[in-house]
């Protein structure tokens, strides 16, 4: 299915701007529990899906936002390609908009990049309906403030995404993952020995028991990693990752809130009640937890982190509390880009 | 040519420079014209004007003072690290005020657990290498620049390098800035973890040329150096085939390194003055360096050697030890002076270009080189596609000057007609202002001027540069001259 709605999607933005009706941004409703709740009128980018131009040689695809994030990696696939970011769908129906306007990386983003990084241009509508294109499809443009990376993480606030444009890179040719059974504070001791040598990790995982190693990379390489990692080899590795990455493991069937906490990957476990996964070399930690909000977002403030709750089915999208100086920019930001704030209002800050 | 914006600043230069002298130490403010004629431009030689007066603070207290003092009283401020920028991006202002952040030196410091390094603006882009290698690290970013270059620029420029297709440019490897408002109000940006709340601002600041605040602080990401690097040389008979090489060596699965192109004129510049040993006789050569640990550069050397076969190389070398591969390096590093040496001035351009569209644009500059009687030599960031052709002239010919900005601003737009853009990493600067025209339209534009507006509404940071107002497209007439052939016809266009 290839089909080009950006003409009505204009159109439904042209009249929400001139009547200041607010829009509720959807597209494959993968990630509706992401991010505050938003009434108003639905603006579905769902249907605006196709690829548009893929070429292997030169490492990008651009694609439509409503295209679904699975039949991009599908093509990148049969050309030994991928999205080195890793994302998560958390549903078949997941847009590549949606990935990129939550910003949302997997396992591979502490040693690959975010999303963001990987972001070479995007074509957008914004709040007055304008249609405008920033960036491109190459790797190195600097014409121009960066307001693509700018849409990466702003969840539709600033701009309506109508096509992205990815830098994409080869799959690594040999992939083995390791488990070694140790404490928190030995798995995070671990990981920062390893992250100063040039070792092919693609991604880290402690449960609490065991601490997860994969390696990717040319098949000697992998093999000498093997060797200077030791612990034991994995079954069902790839299965494993991906459950991780779409939250299927069992630590995340909960009806606690989880919280996503950020800060730097060495930090001491934090004295949050509740249960723990590392992920990104101790740089991410998802938290099961009742404490306050205040008090775990003031906690992980304190390590100069922030935390969001993640997903949570009585609340939703409490992300860490700016400083006042910068809501200040977030707000005229928001003015200059959606001067009527019709753009998915509140979704991120009820300021924005 | 260039022209300023005005501004009605609501001060005189007597008492602005008595201001100043009362925020910072006599000595820290110039104003004797020996004094700024060091500072009248950047790198960008061709343009030159003086400041009211170039003030030096060292502190951040004194950036704040500063920039509150010249937004109390409308006085225009532009930001210089070292002034090695290439697009006039510290081109001062006439009616302004140049503050130089050669005074913040200071490596703050580095955490190799964390493998980060927090600095200074004014701390050089090879110095942080410098200091993160007793810990096995470095900082990837390594703009030709870099023995002079400061990293508060490499920010405001985003500056690249020849390793960005593996290791991305200064907005990939960045993790938190601190930067003065023009209203003097300290923020931190990004943060001490992988991603931050809230919007990108990280990404918006870097790349901004000095247009939304002024950067007193980064916090910039180490990487573990390789185990390994190897580099192999390969000629070819035809600058196609070289290129066809690069998409091949990708479509194997292997990312270098570094990889380099020179045409034929660039290599015998190169070879004139480093004696690399490169192969003269070539239509072009690439470089390719890989590197990783011990058993991944091994077997990629192999595979590429194969490839590089097969896309039709003539010769290819692989260097035998590390001095061979600084050889090998040592051309290329060269080729811009070397280049010099062949011709009384030079212009660096800047575009970028996707890999496949090489041979068309090759064959077109060859064409407008003929038009313009002016010689060209091509050197190329192949892997990312960012071209740098180096326009041969003379300055003390009576229009050679004139004749050569031409060829290059219809370089420029050529890159934008094929797909590509108008800078890969020098910047906008005063430089391509109007060529910003062709690859933006006028509602783009006035998306930049609103987020220009959203940091510094009454337009003191640095104006003029890097984003043209409508005005200016419209004296350009960019338009006109390409009726027709631009992406987006449907588009209003100044």
């Amino acid at each position: 299915m290839n089909t080009d709605t950006s003409q009505q999607l204009q159109q439904q933005i042209l009249d929400a701007f001139e009547h200041a009706i607010a829009l509720r941004i959807v597209g494959g409703n993968s990630k509706a529990f992401y991010g505050r709740a938003v009434s108003g009128e639905a603006l579905n980018v769902a249907e605006h899906r196709g690829i548009l131009n893929y070429e292997p040689t030169e490492l990008v695809i651009t694609a439509r936002a409503g295209t679904p994030l699975n039949e991009i990696e599908k093509i990148l696939d049969a050309k030994g390609q991928m999205l080195p970011f890793e994302p998560p769908a958390f549903a078949t129906t997941a847009t590549i908009g949606g990935t990129i306007a939550c910003n949302f990386s997997g396992p591979r983003r502490a040693y690959a990049g975010a999303a963001r990084d990987y972001l070479l241009g995007c074509k957008i509508i914004n709040g007055k309906g304008e249609i405008l294109s920033f960036g491109g499809e190459v790797m190195k443009n600097v014409a121009g403030y960066d307001v693509s990376r700018l849409m990466a993480g702003a969840v539709g606030t600033l701009g309506v995404l109508l096509e992205v444009s990815l830098k994409v890179l080869p799959k690594s040719e040999m992939e083995a993952t390791r488990v070694l059974h140790c404490s928190n504070v030995e798995a995070l001791e671990k990981m920062h020995v390893w992250s100063q040598t040039a070792l092919p990790i693609s991604a880290t995982c402690f449960d609490n028991t065991s601490l997860r190693v994969r390696l990717s990379g040319a098949a000697k390489a992998v093999d000498a990693a093997i060797n200077a990692i030791g612990g034991e080899d994995m079954d069902n590795a790839s299965r494993y990752w991906m459950d991780l990455k779409e939250q299927r493991l069992d630590f995340f069937k909960t009806e606690k809130p989880l919280w996503r906490i950020a800060h730097a990957s060495d930090i001491e476990p934090l004295p949050l009640e509740g249960e723990y996964l590392y992920e990104w070399g101790g740089a991410l930690r998802w938290l099961k937890s009742d404490a306050s909000a205040e008090f775990i977002q003031n906690t992980v403030a304190a390590a100069d982190g922030h935390a969001s709750l993640f997903r949570h089915t009585q609340q939703q999208g409490l992300f860490q509390p700016l400083t006042p100086g910068l809501m200040r920019i977030h707000k005229n930001l928001k003015q200059a880009f959606d001067p009527k704030n019709i753009l998915n209002p509140g979704k991120l800050y009820p300021e924005l | 040519m260039y022209h300023f914006e005005k501004v009605e600043s609501k001060i005189d230069r007597a008492t602005l420079i008595d201001a100043l002298q009362g925020i910072v130490s006599g000595e820290s403010v110039l104003f004797e014209e020996e004094d700024l004629r060091p500072y009248e431009c950047d790198g960008l030689s061709v343009y030159r004007a003086l400041p009211l007066a170039v003030v030096l603070p060292k502190t951040i207290e004194q950036v704040q003072a500063i920039l509150s003092l010249c937004h109390q009283y409308h006085v225009p401020v532009v930001a210089r690290g070292a002034g090695t920028g290439l697009s006039g991006g510290a081109l001062p202002h006439e009616q302004g005020v140049l503050l130089s952040l050669a005074k913040f030196k200071k490596i703050i410091h580095i955490d190799p657990k964390r493998r980060i390094a927090k600095v200074q603006p004014g701390v050089l882009n090879l110095e942080i290498s410098q200091a993160a290698d007793p810990y096995g690290l470095y900082y990837a970013p390594d703009p030709s620049s870099q023995i002079a270059c400061t990293i508060g620029g490499n920010v405001a420029e985003n500056s690249g390098g020849v390793h960005c297709l593996k290791y991305g440019l200064t907005v990939h490897n960045i993790q938190q800035l601190k930067i003065i408002t023009i209203e003097g109000e300290l923020l931190t940006i990004g943060g001490s973890g992988l991603d931050s709340a809230g919007y990108d601002l990280l990404a918006l600041m870097t790349g901004s040329e000095g247009m939304l605040g002024v950067i007193v602080e980064v916090t910039v990401k180490l990487l573990p150096k390789p185990d390994r690097a190897q580099v192999l040389l390969a000629a070819f008979d035809d600058v196609a085939k070289a290129g066809e090489a690069v998409g091949n060596i990708i479509a194997a699965g292997i990312i270098p390194a570094g990889l380099e192109m020179m045409d034929k004129l660039a290599v015998r510049a190169a070879e004139d003055f480093a004696h690399a040993g490169y192969p003269l006789e070539a239509a072009a050569i690439l470089l390719c360096e890989l590197d990783g640990t011990n058993e991944e550069v091994s077997e990629h050397v192999l595979k590429v050697r194969e490839v590089l076969k097969h896309s039709g190389a003539t010769e290819v070398r692989t260097a035998k030890d590390d001095a061979e591969r600084l050889v090998f390096w040592k051309g290329r590093k060269a080729a811009f002076p070397a280049v010099g040496r062949m011709s009384p001035d030079y212009y660096c351009m800047d575009g970028t270009i996707p890999r496949k569209q090489l041979p068309r644009v090759l064959q077109t500059i060859t064409d407008l080189s003929k038009k313009y009687d002016l010689r060209v030599a091509n050197v190329f960031h192949a892997g990312d596609g960012n071209l740098h052709p180096l326009i041969l002239y003379d300055a003390n010919v009576p229009g050679e000057l004139a004749r050569t900005e031409e060829f290059g601003g219809k370089i420029l737009e050529l890159c934008v007609e094929v797909g590509g853009t108008i800078t890969g990493e020098h910047g906008v600067g005063m430089e391509k202002i109007n060529q910003m025209c062709v690859q933006f339209n006028s509602i783009e534009l006035n998306q930049f001027h609103a987020v220009k507006a959203a940091f510094d509404p009454q337009g003191l940071l640095n104006p003029g540069k890097a984003v043209p107002t409508l005005h200016r497209c419209a004296e350009f007439g960019a338009m006109h001259v390409h009726n027709g052939k631009l992406p987006f016809p449907e588009l209003e266009r100044f």
